[in-house]
């Protein structure tokens, strides 16, 4: 979708998808209060779309359910990705949507923290503080052009 | 440490946006406030209310980012994201543009008012610093560009009384700079913090300097005079960390405030609480104690991203937020 002719990595592996979310009966109790899960937080990034191919970020394994972790009585989000190459140049852009997806869909009190994967990126300390600095993210976000990289990647697929 | 800070007026500034910046006129009776909707507000107090006297709306087209106000009180300067930095002049109620600074490359982050009112610096994510000079007919003339920083610089204040520049930056750095035979030099590199300098903050004096960082710490500088060198010829001060303030933030500390009135230091930090310390009495000058006296956890119900001490009214301070308001607060040192 963006890029030039080369794909980076032409041949990524290909993961299944998870299923839908089990509803239990708790859930359906509409006297509970039902607080922010893992899965829920899952399930609203794993869709996103990956920049470079017709893939989701899930069937690309770059984001696990298991490193994602949620916290609601403290507000906070973190969320592990993990680029399918160690000097995958979309690094930031990947980060970047999965941060604007959940600042998108969250309550205002969380706050969201995106990080690679420890080990899995050549440029992981640098990609994770522009990812922090929400003053930067804040100016990308103004950029229409990246913008709409970013709606395009979260845009549903048909 | 128990009703230290309490909380006076909350007053949504920037509804539906956020609230970035907040600077006091040297006089105390005007409050800028400045956000992501492009626009900058000017409030005042009637009636014992806060109440928005001006809105500046026509000078950017990106978010501004921060205010400054000379020393006279007279021009207010903006800096925003769409890289310009507008001058302000305040004529009665209304505020109109005297002229935009152009030449950053992209983002200004912050722009300061030297001490004198004829020097004006501003900073950019190009990693510049650029210190521009105001003649009599207002004319603006950029007079040096300082390119030490390796990565976007955050932040820029003036030493409260010289014509001392500070500034901040991603690439974790302080850096200092003074004028040098007509020109503008780097003359001191603050290293310690282990990640981003979002603010820094002179006391009263001037002989000490706070830091804020993501490091989630506050690092309390001091001057050390250098002595007269025999022949004549004179050796830069330098600044040392006497002080590392660590422990008691969990998030980004995005701002730090240092009350010339009394010596107060306060921080806004990204775990939306406002905290406030003081230096122990008695404690040595080389090695500082510093307290925590005030916490106020959810201050505002986002980050917070300003605190500023009014100039005039000793314990009055003024907070903003992600939440697009901002917040008046009194503070009472503990006996």
């Amino acid at each position: 979708m963006v890029g030039g002719s080369q794909l980076e990595n032409a041949n990524p592996l290909i993961y299944q998808r998870s299923g839908e979310r089990r509803v239990t009966a708790q859930d359906e109790d509409e006297e509970l209060h039902d607080k922010i899960d893992d899965r829920e937080i899952f399930d609203l990034i794993r869709s996103i779309n990956d920049p470079e191919h017709p893939l989701s970020l899930e069937e690309l394994n770059v984001l696990e359910e298991v490193r994602v972790k949620v916290n609601d009585e403290e507000g906070s989000v973190s969320v592990e990705f993990t680029p399918t190459i160690p000097h995958c140049s979309m690094a930031t852009l990947i980060g970047l949507s999965i941060k604007v997806k959940l600042l998108r869909s969250l309550p205002e009190r969380f706050k969201v923290d995106v990080h690679i994967t420890p080990g899995a990126h050549a440029s992981e300390h640098a990609v994770n503080k522009q990812l922090a600095d929400k003053e930067r993210v804040a100016a990308a976000l103004e950029n229409s052009h990246l913008l709409e990289v970013v709606n395009q990647c979260l845009s549903a697929r048909s | 440490m128990k009703d230290t800070l309490t909380l006076l007026a909350r007053v949504t500034a920037h509804p539906d946006s956020h609230c970035w910046f907040l600077a006091w006129n040297p006089s105390g009776t005007l409050l800028a406030s400045c956000g992501g909707d492009k626009i900058i507000r000017i409030w005042g107090k009637e009636d014992g209310n806060w109440v928005c006297k001006s809105v500046l709306g026509d000078g950017h087209q990106r978010t501004v980012r921060k205010v400054s106000w000379s020393p006279c009180g007279n021009y207010l300067a903006s800096a925003s994201f769409d890289a310009t930095t507008c001058i302000w002049i305040k004529k009665k109620e209304e505020f109109e543009v005297v002229t935009t600074l152009e030449g950053h490359e992209n983002e200004v982050k912050s722009v300061a008012w030297a001490p004198s009112g004829n020097l004006l610096a501003t900073c950019s994510r190009d990693k510049s610093v650029w210190v521009w000079e105001v003649d009599e007919e207002e004319e603006y003339e950029c007079v040096s560009v300082l390119n030490s920083h390796t990565q976007d610089v955050k932040h820029v204040v003036w030493h409260p009384n010289q014509e001392l520049l500070a500034s901040a930056s991603y690439d974790d750095t302080v850096k200092l700079y003074r004028e040098e035979e007509d020109d503008w030099v780097c003359c001191a590199t603050l290293e310690g913090h282990t990640s981003t300098v979002w603010s820094l903050a002179f006391d009263q004096s001037g002989e000490q300097l706070a830091t804020c960082s993501d490091d989630k710490t506050l690092r309390i500088w001091r001057q050390i005079k250098a002595e007269e060198e025999p022949g004549g010829s004179k050796k830069d001060s330098s600044w040392k960390c006497v002080c590392t303030l660590t422990g008691y933030h969990t998030r980004t500390i995005y701002d730090v405030s240092w009350s010339h009135l009394t010596g107060s230091l306060a921080s806004a930090c990204g775990d939306d609480a406002i905290r406030i310390f003081e230096e122990d009495p008695g404690s040595d000058p080389m090695q500082p104690n510093f307290s925590l006296t005030a916490h106020m956890p959810r201050a505002h119900a986002q980050d917070v991203n300003c605190v500023a001490w009014h100039p005039k009214e000793p314990g009055l301070l003024a907070s903003c937020s992600d939440d697009g308001d901002m917040a008046f607060w009194q503070y009472q040192r503990p006996e």
